[in-house]
C-alpha cells in the first residue's frame, strides 16, 4: 500500500479530492458528517469498543480498505480516460480430444461483429468464458487472448465488475425495485459518469428506438415488457457500460429489432461477439467463428451471396412477425 | 493440503460454486473433500457424495453454528489429512449475516448472489468484509448493470478482495475460481494456534442456555432492551 499518506489527510480534503469515497463511507455506513476535520484513522478511534462489536467493524481493514478503493477506483478512471482497448486478439490452443485448432489467431477490433455458430455442447459459451477471463493457457482450450497484442495484465480478471468485458444476459428480467431512471441513476453512479442526465435521456431514447412499445422514466423496470426490457438493456450496455468488449450469449430476439440494436452497439465502438443458432444473427456478423468439439473448426467472412439470404431471412422473420400481430389482434388467417 | 472455507447466505449458491469447482479442482487429478456444516438440516452431503466426493456433515443443532465450526475445525482437518486430500474445504450458511468462521491466513470465499438486492453487501458483517475472494451467483438472471451495481457495492465494502461472477448452473467462472483455490502453496498440517479473523459476539444469556419461558425474571446475562418509545411519538 503506497498510499498510506491518505490516512494522515483529513475526512474533507480527501472528500473533496475523491469525491467517489462518498459510496464508500455510506456503503459501509459510517456518518461522517460533522467529523471533516478528523482524519479517517482518528475518526474511527471514535468508536468505542461496544460500539465496534455492536457494528460488527474491522477498525484495521477499514483503514487498509479505504486506501485500496481510492487506488482502484483512480486506475479504474484512468483506464476508462485512456479508452485503452483497440483490438482483441485469439491464440489457437485445442480441441476436447486435444487435437490443435484449426487457425493459428484471430484478431478483432473495434466495432467488428463476430458470430460464434456451433452445435450445442460444442464449446461456444466456453470460448467467452475465454475471453472473459483472459485466458492465458490456464483453461480447458489452453487459448491465449491478447489485448493489443498483448498478454494482458491480471487486473482484468479481478477488477470488480470485469471492466473488459459486459455480457448480455440470456435471461433478461430486471430484479430491482426501481423505475428505469432510478435504476440508470445508480447505474451511471456506479460507474461515475459526469454529465448523468444527458446519458440517461440518451439511453431511454434509444432504447425506445430498439422497443416496439415506448415506456417512459417512470415506469417500474419489473413492470417493463420482455422487449423493453432486452432494449433498455442493450441501450444501457451500450451507452453506459464502459467495457471495450460486448459479449452475447444467445440474445432472445422477441421484441426488439436486432439490427439496431447491433448497430447500437457497433455505433458505440464496442467488440462484439454472439453465440447463436439463429441464422439471421449469425450473417449479421462480419465474420463467424465455427466450433466444433470445443475447438474453432474455421472462420469465414460473411459473403456476398450470404448477405443476400439474410435479406430473404429478414422478410422471413417480418412475415412471422406479421402473423404473430395478426393472430394476437384477433383475426384469422389466410395465404396471401 | 489447502484448506478453504466457503461461507454465504442461505441458497446463494455455495454448494453449486463448490461443485464446479471441485470437477475442475479433479480435472487436474486434485483430491478435494468437503465438509458441510449446519444448523438444522442439510441435503448438501448427499450432493457431494454423489458427485464422488468424500464429505462429513456436522449439525450444531441448538448451537450458534459458526461457535460450532471453531470448536471442530481441528478434528475436521485431521480428517482431511487422514483422507489424503490435496485440498478441503468446508460449506457453512451464515445465518445471522453477523459472524464469519475465517481463520487469519486460511483462504476465505464468500458467496451471494445478485438476487439478494442491493442493500445486502451494506447488512453482511465480516462474512462479507472479510474475505479473500467474493463470488457473485445468479449474474444469469439479472440485466449487466445489476450485476455491475452490485459488484460495486461489494467493492465498497470490501476493496481488498478479489470479485468473481460465477454461474453456479453452467459452472462459468469456477474453473477460473478453482486456479485460485489450489495454488500449490500452501501446506496445513493443522490450525491450531491460528486465529479467527473477527470475533465472535459475546452474548451469553439464558436463552443461550435453554431457557424457554418468556419475562424479566428468566433473562440473565448479557440482556438488552429494543427502544420502543412511549407510544405517544409521531
Ligand atoms: N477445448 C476444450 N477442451 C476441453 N473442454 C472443453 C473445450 N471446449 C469446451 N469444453 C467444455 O465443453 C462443455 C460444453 O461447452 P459449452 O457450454 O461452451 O457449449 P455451447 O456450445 O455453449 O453449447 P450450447 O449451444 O448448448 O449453449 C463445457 O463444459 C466446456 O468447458
Ligand atoms: N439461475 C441461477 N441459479 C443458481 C445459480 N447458482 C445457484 N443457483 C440455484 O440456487 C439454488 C441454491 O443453490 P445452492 O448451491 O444449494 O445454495 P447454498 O444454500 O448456498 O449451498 C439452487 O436451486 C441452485 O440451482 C446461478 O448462478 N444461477
Ligand atoms: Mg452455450
Ligand atoms: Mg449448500
Amino acid at each position: 500500500m503506497k498510499n498510506r499518506h491518505l490516512l494522515k489527510e483529513s475526512i474533507e480534503a480527501l472528500l473533496e479530492k475523491y469525491p467517489f469515497l462518498g459510496a464508500f463511507f455510506e456503503d459501509n455506513k459510517l456518518e461522517v458528517e460533522g467529523s471533516g476535520h478528523l482524519t479517517f484513522p482518528e475518526f474511527l478511534q471514535g468508536f468505542d469498543r461496544e460500539a465496534v462489536e455492536e457494528n460488527a467493524m474491522d477498525l484495521e481493514s477499514l483503514e487498509e480498505g479505504l486506501v485500496t478503493y481510492v487506488e482502484q477506483m483512480l486506475s479504474f478512471l484512468g483506464l476508462d480516460r485512456e479508452e485503452g482497448v483497440w483490438e482483441l486478439t485469439i491464440l489457437a490452443g485445442r480441441d476436447k480430444s486435444g487435437n490443435p485448432e484449426g487457425f493459428d489467431e484471430i484478431t478483432i477490433r473495434r466495432s467488428d461483429i463476430v458470430s460464434i455458430v456451433g452445435p450445442t455442447g460444442s464449446g461456444k459459451s466456453r470460448l467467452l468464458a475465454d475471453i472473459e477471463w483472459t485466458a492465458d493457457g490456464d483453461t480447458p482450450t489452453g487459448r491465449r487472448i491478447l489485448i493489443n497484442g498483448e498478454t494482458p495484465d491480471k487486473k482484468w480478471r479481478f477488477s470488480s465488475g470485469n471492466r473488459l468485458v459486459a455480457q448480455l444476459s440470456q435471461n433478461m428480467n430486471f430484479v430491482m425495485d426501481l423505475t428505469v431512471r432510478e435504476f440508470l441513476e445508480l447505474h451511471a453512479r456506479s460507474r461515475m459518469v459526469e454529465d448523468e442526465e444527458a446519458i440517461i435521456g440518451k439511453i431511454i431514447r434509444e432504447a425506445n428506438h430498439l422497443a416496439g412499445e415506448r415506456f417512459d422514466p417512470d415506469t417500474p423496470v419489473t413492470s417493463l415488457s420482455g422487449g423493453q426490457s432486452r432494449a433498455l438493456m442493450i441501450a444501457d450496455t451500450a451507452i453506459l457500460s464502459t467495457s471495450p468488449i460486448v459479449l452475447i450469449d444467445e440474445i432472445e430476439n422477441a421484441g426488439i429489432d436486432r439490427k439496431k440494436a447491433l448497430a447500437l452497439l457497433v455505433g458505440e465502438e464496442k467488440i462484439v461477439l454472439m453465440a447463436t443458432h439463429d441464422p439471421s444473427l449469425a450473417l449479421m456478423a462480419d465474420q463467424r467463428i465455427v466450433i466444433r468439439n470445443g475447438g474453432i473448426h474455421k472462420v469465414l467472412p460473411t459473403g456476398d451471396a450470404e448477405r443476400e439470404i439474410l435479406a430473404e431471412l429478414a422478410e422471413m422473420d417480418s412475415y412471422i412477425a406479421d402473423m404473430r400481430t395478426r393472430l394476437r389482434q384477433g383475426e384469422k388467417l389466410s395465404k396471401a | 493440503m489447502q484448506l478453504v472455507t466457503v461461507s454465504g447466505p442461505p441458497s446463494s449458491g455455495k454448494t453449486s460454486v463448490i461443485l464446479k469447482s471441485i470437477q475442475a479442482l479433479q480435472s487436474r487429478k486434485l483430491k478435494v473433500g468437503v465438509v458441510k456444516f449446519d444448523c438444522l438440516y442439510t441435503d448438501d452431503d448427499i450432493l457431494y457424495e454423489k458427485a464422488g466426493i468424500p464429505v462429513k456433515k456436522g449439525l450444531s443443532g441448538s448451537l450458534c453454528p459458526d461457535h460450532y465450526f471453531v470448536s471442530n475445525i481441528e478434528e475436521v482437518v485431521q480428517w482431511g489429512r487422514k483422507m489424503e486430500l490435496d485440498v478441503l474445504v468446508t460449506e457453512s450458511a451464515g445465518l445471522c449475516n453477523r459472524c464469519s468462521p475465517y481463520i487469519k491466513e486460511v483462504k476465505a470465499v464468500c458467496v451471494i448472489d445478485n438476487l439478494s438486492g442491493i442493500n445486502t453487501p451494506k447488512k453482511i458483517g465480516p462474512m462479507l468484509k472479510s474475505a479473500d475472494i467474493v463470488v457473485i451467483t445468479k449474474g444469469d438472471i439479472v440485466s449487466q448493470a445489476e450485476r455491475e451495481v452490485f459488484a460495486s457495492k461489494v467493492h465498497s465494502v470490501n476493496p481488498r478482495s478479489i470479485t468473481m461472477h460465477i454461474n453456479g448452473l453452467t459452472g462459468q467462472g469456477a474453473y477460473e475460481l478453482s486456479t485460485l483455490l489450489h495454488d500449490g502453496k500452501e501446506n496445513l498440517d493443522t490450525v491450531k494456534g491460528k486465529q479467527l479473523r473477527y470475533p465472535m459476539p459475546s452474548a451469553l444469556c439464558s436463552y443461550c442456555l435453554g431457557e424457554t419461558r418468556i419475562g424479566d425474571d428468566y433473562q440473565m446475562g448479557n440482556v438488552r432492551k429494543m427502544e420502543m418509545g412511549d407510544g405517544h411519538e409521531k
